[in-house]
This record gives C-alpha cells, structure tokens and sequence, in this order.
C-alpha cells in the first residue's frame, strides 16, 4: 500500500468537510480509482464525475495516472462558472 | 513584480503595465474582470474566491507560455485576487504587450478563456437574498 495526500476545494470541501485527508490505495492503484473510492465514500460527489479536471503534485494528469507514495492529489472542480467552449480545449475532464 | 500571483491584497494595474512594456512592443492591452452585482439576473452582493495557489500560478505561467506560441507577444503578467471582494473590485488582471494590438488583444482574450477553462481557482456567488452558490 502506499499513502497519498488529497485535496478538496470549493464544492468537493463543502461536501467532504475538510480540505485534506490522508489515503492509503493499492500499489499502482490510478487517480480515476482513487476517485471511484471518495464517491462510494461520499456519494455526493457522483455529480461531479465526468466534469473534473485531475492533478497530481500540481500537475494536471490523465484518470488513468499511477499514484505514487507521498503524492498529492487534487480532484478539481470545474472552475469559475465553467464556459460553454472549456471542453474542447482541455484534454483531462474525466 | 512576480508576473504570476494568487493574491488576498487588491489589485492594480499599474505595476503589470510597467512590468510588461518594453521599447520592442506598441501595443499593451490590460484586461480587468471585475465583481460585477449580477449573474443570470439574479443580483449578487459579494464575491469569495478560492484558489490552489500552489497550482494556479504555475497555470498562470503556463497559458502565458501558450499564448506565446500562439501569437507574436511580448511579456505578459497575470494577477488573481482570492478572499472576499465588494462589487466593483478587480479579481484578475490580464496584461500582454505584444509589437501589434492584434496579437495584444487576441492573446489576452485566449489567456482569459484558458483561466476559467482550467486554471484552479473557483467563485463563490454570495446572492442578496443570502444564498450562497459555488459557480461550477
């Protein structure tokens, strides 16, 4: 197992309530794995999945990205008001 | 001047402006998006904005660097406000020079589009009538 470090802000802390938590996750287990764990764990956060951008020690990264010990995760919720052209222009929602 | 900040302190142009302009550019365009007392007609009283600091200035640097081999620019400098802000107040500044107004223009719109596409910073809609509303 390995112990990475997540991030919450804005809609995902409110719902969440806290801005940190620590996780252990599976040796290789992905980002997109590691979000599957925080909706089962808080299901409100199932509305987001699918208009989320991913980043992995400040870095944006694809779902499919291996977690690392000590990493730091942050799931992140669509940014200011979103606009109607974002998605063709970001290659990471997931 | 750091060219790319996160910031709770108020924000003024002034400083990007002289940071940017050089004797090889004519042109300097400074966008200011301000809090503005409205969304969907519906009236807002103030603004919160949050950021993941740590993040969003690399991001910053990085859609400058995108616009840069996009256009024809000079420097550029890109400020944004975090905490509470009244209506009227600045929560970012976009400012490029560039040899031409086109390509100043052009790229400082791209810039903008790029921050709320991806940059990691969110706006909290705090209504009139009490509500409160994480935009996303």
């Amino acid at each position: 197992m390995i112990t990475v470090r997540v991030r919450f802000f804005a809609g995902h802390r409110d719902i969440v309530g806290q801005a940190e938590q620590t996780y252990e996750v599976a040796d290789h287990a992905t980002v997109a794995e590691l979000w599957q764990t925080l909706v089962t764990t808080y299901p409100r956060l199932v509305g987001y999945t699918g208009r989320l951008l991913f980043a992995v020690n400040q870095t944006f990264v694809e779902p499919s990205a291996q977690l690392h010990q000590d990493d730091e995760v942050a799931f992140i919720p669509p940014v200011s008001g979103g606009t109607e052209d974002a998605n063709a222009a970001v290659p990471y929602y997931c | 001047m750091q060219p790319f900040l996160i910031t709770a302190e108020p924000l003024e142009p002034a400083p990007l402006v002289a940071y940017v302009t050089t004797p090889e550019d004519g042109a300097v365009v400074t966008f200011a998006g301000v809090a503005r007392n409205h969304f969907g007609g519906r009236p807002t009283a103030w603004l919160y904005y949050e950021a993941y600091a740590e993040m969003a200035v690399p991001v910053l640097a990085q859609l400058a660097d995108e616009a840069k081999s996009r256009w024809k620019v000079g420097h550029i400098a890109v400020h944004h406000r975090v905490g509470k802000l009244t209506i009227g107040e600045t929560a970012v500044l976009v400012v490029v020079a560039a040899p031409h107004r086109h390509e100043a223009f052009e790229a400082a719109e791209y810039i903008m589009d790029r921050i709320k596409a991806i940059a990691p910073i969110w706006k909290q809609e705090h209504w009139a009538d009490g509500d409160v509303e994480w935009r996303e």
